[in-house]
């Protein structure tokens, strides 16, 4: 009875206790969202490449080189040489080795030379090969695979030609050279998606003619291109995976001391637990924030209790004339609250999924980060007990003077 | 020889404050029951006495008596619980929680006082055989107390006030909100159910003309001083 009359007490009150769910409600879905979208972007980072045992590239930072050769964010300072590249190949321990060579681009896409045992042994998402889900792989010199979001942005087919340019952001165009569509990677979610993949021979195909990044005077001709020997001199990064996974620190090791030229392998895991901790603190202070607005709406919620307390006095003095002890009383304001709170965390749980519903194409689109619509998360659910024992807590205060109040007024309250 | 319904003994109060309004009140009895109509201008102490006898506020010195309990002597909690279980109180005007039904209304004292509970069957039918009695509308348990007029509302007062048969109704300036008309069939049918419950009625007000239906008729100052701190 006393949680009907609770209720009852708060819809008699719609216009400002609305506005105090309102507000909880938004904020509970700031902070959900906020939550969501971390959690599933460490998800989606983490998802995009399994299986590799370590990463190669000249010596930087490990969370540098991981960035560049796996997430396509930042640029190599160095190359790798290709007699390093046949140096490590030739290691007993290594069981494959995938070449990646970056720096052209095509649009807005960065295009990536590799070698077809890159479909082999690229994974994803626990252990998921890549797909090709139009055309085939690289056959032919001048045949591109390009990823899920590659062929949805820019509207290409399979048979479609490409011009690729050199360089991110230069406009010069490698227009000599007849590129064209040949596969289509099925979606991913990884930045395989927004990438174009070429053979190796491809990237030193385009750059015959070029000479330390600019045009020589003649062009050769596609006829003289294909009869040529095609071996890179330099290669971004390698993909490495071992024969006994007791062998990756030893090779590790054995690259990082390699004495011809400085270069670092990093195990993928590893290089994105260090990410993670650099991450960390702008993740901290994005929850901070986010606390902080539910905060906010807990302490306007207090305010909005206060306020109505001198209001109530008559109320409060016919629960004590009907019997009431003075912690129903106390009782009575924190269940409203808690209601309150609770009707607000249910809200906001509820914008959350409508903004997941709309944002999610979206945000898969623009940032490459999907994000689920699964049941609530323990956690979550978590958050929300704690926002209702929190509302419980701030109600505490104004429910306390009320208590005083409700003592000292006497039975009846002078009007 | 029976215990009174009331009686107050000896009995001191001051509010706290600067302007601390105190009264004393040697000695007032009432018997079983019997109604007595208080007398006193506006600011003389009258609600200040009722507070006492409800166990609301707690007197100074003396012993306030409901039967044969002695309230000082209960606990906070106990006390509340005393009041729910013996007292049916009235108040002037606002006496009901407007947003709850009329019938939750009449209902609410039950909810502290099991004992009271249990001497009525059905609650419910008990709410609107008094609704009845009391000349309230059919339908009128569902509605919300906001609604009705003040006349209605004092009247369901009365029965959240006799529900369950208390031996004592306090009713503080209850018809001081109500026009002459209204005023008389008011009182009628509080005696009425007030005797059926076999209830004592202690009721305060300024208006003397209320008296006719009252065993007795006291002046306030007739059994308390009081004494106000310069201001
Ligand atoms: N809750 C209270 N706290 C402090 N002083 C009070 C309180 N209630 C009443 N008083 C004081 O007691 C005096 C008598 O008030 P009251 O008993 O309400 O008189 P009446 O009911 O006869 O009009 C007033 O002067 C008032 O200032
Ligand atoms: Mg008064």
């Amino acid at each position: 009875m006393i949680l009907r009359l609770a209720m009852q007490s708060l819809m008699a009150r719609a216009l400002t206790v609305g506005m105090t769910v309102l507000a909880i409600a938004l904020s509970v879905a700031l902070f959900l969202g906020v939550e969501k979208i971390r959690t599933s972007a460490r998800a989606s980072f983490a998802d995009t490449i399994s299986g590799t045992d370590l990463i190669v590239g000249a010596r930087s930072g490990s969370v540098q080189l991981l960035l560049y050769s796996v997430f396509r964010i930042g640029n190599a300072t160095n190359n790798v040489t290709w007699e390093s590249y046949r140096d490590i190949a030739a290691r007993p321990e290594v069981d494959w080795i995938v070449p990646i060579s970056l720096g052209d681009s095509h649009r807005q896409f960065r295009v990536m030379g590799t070698t077809p045992a890159f479909f082999e042994h690229y994974k994803f998402r626990g252990g998921r090969s890549l797909e090709i889900s139009a055309g085939h792989g690289l056959d032919d010199l001048y045949d591109t695979v390009i990823g899920a979001d590659v062929a949805a942005t820019l509207g290409y087919s399979v048979g479609d030609p490409i011009v690729v340019l050199h360089g991110l952001a230069s406009f010069t165009a490698h227009d000599d050279q007849p590129f064209r569509v040949a596969g289509i990677v099925a979606k991913t979610g990884t930045p395989v998606d927004r990438t174009v993949i070429v053979s190796l021979e491809a990237i030193e195909a385009i750059h015959v003619d070029w000479q330390s990044g600019a045009k020589s005077g003649q062009t050769t001709p596609v006829e003289v291109i294909r009869s040529m020997e095609l071996e890179p001199t330099a290669i971004t990064a390698a993909l490495v995976g071992v024969q006994s996974r007791l062998q990756i620190f030893g090779l590790q090791r054995w690259i990082n001391e390699y004495p011809e030229e400085p270069l670092l392998a990093v195990l993928p895991g590893v290089a994105l637990q260090e990410l993670w901790q650099i991450v960390g603190v702008a993740e901290t202070a994005l929850i901070g924030v986010s606390a902080m607005v539910v905060v906010t709406a807990l302490v306007g919620m207090m305010a909005m209790i206060f306020s109505s307390l001198n209001e109530r006095r008559r109320e409060m003095a016919i629960w004590r004339a009907m019997g009431a002890r003075p912690s129903t009383i106390l009782g009575l304001l924190v269940i409203e609250a808690m209601l309150m709170a609770a009707v607000g965390s249910v809200l906001g749980l509820a914008l959350l999924y409508l903004g997941l519903a709309i944002g999610q194409p979206w945000v898969d689109a623009a940032f490459g980060i999907w994000l689920p619509i699964d049941p609530p998360t323990v956690r979550e659910l978590w958050v929300l007990a704690i926002v209702i024992g929190a509302a419980a807590l701030a109600s505490l205060l104004p429910a306390i003077r009320a208590y005083r109040l409700s003592l000292a007024d006497g039975m009846m309250v002078r009007i | 020889m029976t215990d009174p319904a009331l009686a107050l003994t000896d009995v001191t109060f001051a509010w706290p404050g600067q302007d601390g309004f105190s009264l004393s009140c040697p000695n007032f009895r009432m018997a079983v029951g019997e109604s007595v109509l208080l007398l006193g201008a506006s600011g003389s102490g009258k609600s200040t006495l009722l507070s006492l006898v409800c166990g609301i506020a707690t007197a100074t010195s003396g012993r306030v008596s409901i039967g044969a309990t002695d309230i000082g002597t209960l606990g906070a909690g106990a006390r509340d619980r005393f009041r729910a279980e013996q007292i049916g109180v009235i108040f002037q005007q606002f006496n009901l929680l407007p947003y709850a039904r009329v019938l939750d209304n009449i209902l609410l004292p039950l909810r502290f006082a099991p004992k009271r509970k249990a001497r009525i069957g059905a609650p419910a039918q008990e709410a609107a055989r008094l609704c009845a009695a009391l000349g309230l509308p059919d339908g009128v348990l569902t509605k919300q107390a906001g609604r009705l007029s003040v006349g209605q509302q004092q009247r369901v007062a009365v029965a959240r006030a006799l529900i369950g048969a208390p031996p004592l109704i306090v009713a503080d300036e209850p018809t001081s909100a109500l026009d002459a008309a209204t005023q008389d069939s008011f009182l009628r049918l509080l005696f009425e159910q007030a005797e059926q419950a076999r209830s004592s009625l202690l009721m305060v007000s300024h208006d003397e003309r209320l008296g006719q239906r009252f065993d007795r008729v006291i002046r306030l100052e007739e059994i308390v001083t009081t004494r106000r701190a310069a201001a």
